[in-house]
Formats: structure tokens, sequence, C-alpha cells
């Protein structure tokens, strides 16, 4: 058992940026918690999307204007890798929640594949998006 | 001392006198984050494919859209589902990094009332599109 010197045993840490070695599975992890807040902010920007196009065309032409400016499109690109990225990394910890994929290999592996999943499928997205004339 | 038992091995002695053992709610919230994980696939997959259909209509073409039964469900669903997974996301990255009780509470609280208010807010706007045609 191991005690402290105040009789109290260690406690597991959650890991902090500054004490790490940079590895793709902690950069998949910590990439994952960014990604995080980046949907945040991309689901109040949906609900503020409904909002202006309950209140009328004025409102919806000011907001997709602002959308669909230079900054507002790279945003959105952002939040394009953000979900894909979400997406596979949700699928990567479920196959771990199986007890599955736990081989420092295999992890490193589904890392990579996971980051690039995201950057290729939000190219794809977007070159459609061109295609549509949704741009 | 007897070799202490692997549960017993993050106890506090003054823990293990009152005896009381977990809070039995973390299941829950693990659960809550996995199935809401699970649903989200399938989810913001649609939204990435709203997204491109609704960036390329106007604003009558846009409430049209959303007045079409499955979208204005799967709209709604995607936000609440979204925002409850990622209510518990953040909650988890405050509660890791956020040591003082008083500032973790705050921060857990607000989070809590910027997911609602941005949830309710969202899906009222929706639904009002979807049953007024946006005026």
């Amino acid at each position: 058992m191991t005690e402290t010197s105040g009789g109290l045993p260690d406690r597991p840490l959650s890991p902090h940026l500054q004490v790490w070695r940079w590895h793709i599975t902690m950069a998949c992890s910590i990439l994952h918690r960014a990604t995080v807040f980046a949907l945040y902010v991309g689901v109040l920007l949906l609900a503020g999307w409904a909002v202006a196009l309950a209140s009328g065309p004025d409102a919806y032409a000011c907001y997709t204007g602002m959308l669909g400016s230079f900054l507002g499109k790279l945003v959105l690109f952002g939040l394009t890798v953000a979900v894909l990225y979400n997406i596979a990394y949700t699928i990567r910890q479920t196959v771990w929640d199986a007890g599955k994929g736990f081989t420092p290999k295999i992890a490193d592996m589904s890392g990579a594949c996971a980051i690039a999943f995201a950057v290729v499928g939000a190219i794809v997205v977007w070159v459609i998006a061109a295609q549509t004339g949704a741009l | 001392m007897a070799g202490p038992s692997s549960s017993g091995r993050y106890r506090t002695p003054m823990s293990r006198a009152r005896g009381m053992g977990a809070s039995h709610h973390g299941v829950g919230h693990f659960i809550t984050e996995r199935v809401s994980g699970i649903a989200l696939v399938p989810l913001a997959l649609w939204g990435l494919f709203a997204g491109l259909r609704l960036a390329a209509l106007d604003f009558d073409g846009a409430a049209f859209w959303v007045s079409i039964p499955h979208n204005t469900v799967l709209l709604c669903l995607l936000i609440v589902v979204a925002l409850i997974h990622l209510k518990g996301q953040v909650q988890v990255v405050i509660e890791d990094y956020i040591p003082d009780f008083t500032t973790k509470t705050v921060l857990v609280l607000a989070n809590l009332f910027v997911c609602v208010l941005g949830g309710a807010l969202g899906v009222v706007a929706i639904l009002k599109v979807a049953f007024t045609g946006a005026f």
C-alpha cells in the first residue's frame, strides 16, 4: 500500500500538458478535448442559426452573411474537422470499452486513422459543398 | 497490516471509517456519455449533410426545409443529444483541472445553464419555424 506522509494513499492524477511526453495517443486525447470545446461553440452557433431563421429574413441574411465570410468559413471548416474527428474518436472509444485495441501499435494506428479520417473527410465535404453551390 | 484489497487502495482512513463507499452515480454518467456518443455518430453525419443542403438554400428554402417533419425532429435531436454529450465532456474537463471547490462548482453550474439555455433556444426556434413557416 502506498501511503504518503499525511497518511493518505496516492491518488491517480489527470494527465497535465506540461509533464507528458508527446506521443500520438496523448496528442489524440488532447486534440479530442480541444475539439469538444470547439463543438461546444459549434452547437451554440447552430442554435443561434435556428434563432436567426425564426427571427425572419433580415436576421437570417445577417447571420448567414457572417457564417459565409472568410472568417466564418474558416470556423466552419474547423468545425467540420472537429465533427469528423469526434465521430472517429467515439468509435475508437467504443472499441476500447469492449476491451480491445489497447496494444500500443493498434492504439497509435487508430489514433492516426482518426486524424486522417477527420482531415480527408473535411476536405471531401468541402469539395462537395463547392460542387453543390453551397459555398 | 494485511495486503489491502484493490477496492480499498484509494480510500482515505476517514472514508474507510465512514464506510459510505462511492456515490454510485458514476456509472450513470459513463453510460450517458457512451450512449449519447454512439447516437451522435449517425446524427452528426446527418448534420453535415444538413449543413450542405442548407448552405445552398436561401431564407425561404431553409425555412421550408426545416418544416419538413423528419428534418425538424432530427435537427432538434442533434442539438439536444449534442448538448447532453458536450455538457458531460466539458464537466469532466472542469472536474479534472479545477481543484478549487467554489470555482469548480460555479463552472459546472455555468456549463449546465449555458447548455440548457442554448438547447432550449435552438429547439424552440426550430419548432417555431416548423409550425409557423417563419412567418
